[in-house]
């Protein structure tokens, strides 16, 4: 789709990550996250909902919710960031639309997903 | 000392910085730029360099330009600028100005011409409020006022006309990256014109924030 100069996508090919896996809106997935405290480093995790992803080349996201004692929690990742340890898909759901938006006004079983088997 | 480089403006995009951040940059392309004259105080008054960026058909170029550049035998140029307040030293007749007089994190100046938008009102052109649309108000997108009686207009009273293709500067720019082997300069954030335009990058006039960037 890409309209732009080849040269822009040699630029950033470079820094595209090979080994992110496959994964789409609805799967569940567990974001080991990078995080710099003072001189340390440690991992966090965010597990949750993919609710969609966005852009493409090096600018592309991924948005995962999750309920957080009680409240909605949405982290929008860059795709190919460095700040991202690892990507787990811990489930693929199944599910109708690419843009889950639908979710954040669900509760408790009405904002659950079918598994899908891929 | 100032230095200077011609390019043409490719696109934007983003790229990771070593901490992980993302930083939305211009790409600029600055294939080798020849140095077509060096002007000197004894012979024209002032100091200056001229450069020399991409190259036209010939076809496309008359004597007179081909001489010019037969001086520093080359083939003549699509366009042609001077650079002020360089190091006249450094510059010699058909040298080669490339991507690498510029280094990782210095703050330089982008001027280019914007894009053009032709003939627009004065809420797009001059950043007025519009009227209300309804309630018969009958006053949507008009100039206004054209201030008191007497029998003239003010001069500077913004009106509608043509907006845009203007020389623009701005000012105090990173340079994120430069790719030597592909002559590409990357410039965090925007700059004027539209892609395939040609801009000028100097080192930024103001140094305030060169200071800053080394200590």
């Amino acid at each position: 789709m890409s309209q732009q100069n080849p040269l822009i996508d040699e630029i950033t090919n470079e820094q595209l990550r090979s080994d992110i896996p496959d994964f789409r809106p609805g799967d569940t997935v567990r974001v080991h996250v990078r995080v710099v405290e003072g001189e340390r480093e440690r991992i966090q995790l965010f597990e949750g909902v993919v609710i969609k992803r966005h852009g493409h080349g090096i600018s592309e996201t991924y948005t995962v919710r999750k309920i957080s004692s009680g409240v909605g929690v949405e982290r929008t990742f860059p795709l190919n960031s460095p700040r991202v340890a690892q990507i787990d898909v811990t489930r693929h759901g199944r599910v109708r639309r690419a843009k889950l938006y639908y979710l954040r006004a669900l509760r408790g079983k009405a904002a659950r997903i079918k598994e899908a088997r891929r | 000392m100032t230095k200077g480089i011609l390019g043409k403006k490719v696109g934007m995009t983003q790229i990771f910085a070593d901490n992980g951040e993302l930083v939305p940059v211009t790409v600029v392309e600055a294939t080798p730029n020849v140095v077509l004259q060096v002007k000197t105080m004894e012979n024209d008054g002032y100091e200056a360099v001229q450069l020399g960026f991409s190259d036209l058909r010939d076809v496309l170029s008359n004597k007179p330009a081909k001489g010019h550049a037969s001086k520093a035998n080359t083939t003549p140029k699509r366009y042609i600028k001077e650079f002020k307040g360089v190091a006249l030293g450094d510059y010699e007749v058909g040298s080669e100005v490339k991507v690498d007089t510029f280094a990782e994190g210095d703050i330089v100046d982008v001027t280019g011409t914007t894009k053009g938008h032709g003939y627009q009102g004065n809420i797009k052109r001059n950043n007025q409020s519009r009227g209300p649309e309804t309630h018969g108000s009958r006053y949507h997108r008009v100039p206004g006022s054209m201030g008191s009686i007497i029998n003239r207009v003010f001069k500077g009273k913004i009106l509608p006309g043509r907006m845009g293709h203007d020389r623009v500067t701005i000012q105090n720019l990173e340079i994120v990256k430069v790719l030597t082997d592909k002559n590409v300069l990357l410039i965090k954030g925007n700059v004027p014109g539209a892609k395939n335009s040609m801009v000028m990058v100097r080192s930024a006039i103001k140094t305030g924030k060169q200071k800053k960037a080394n200590k």
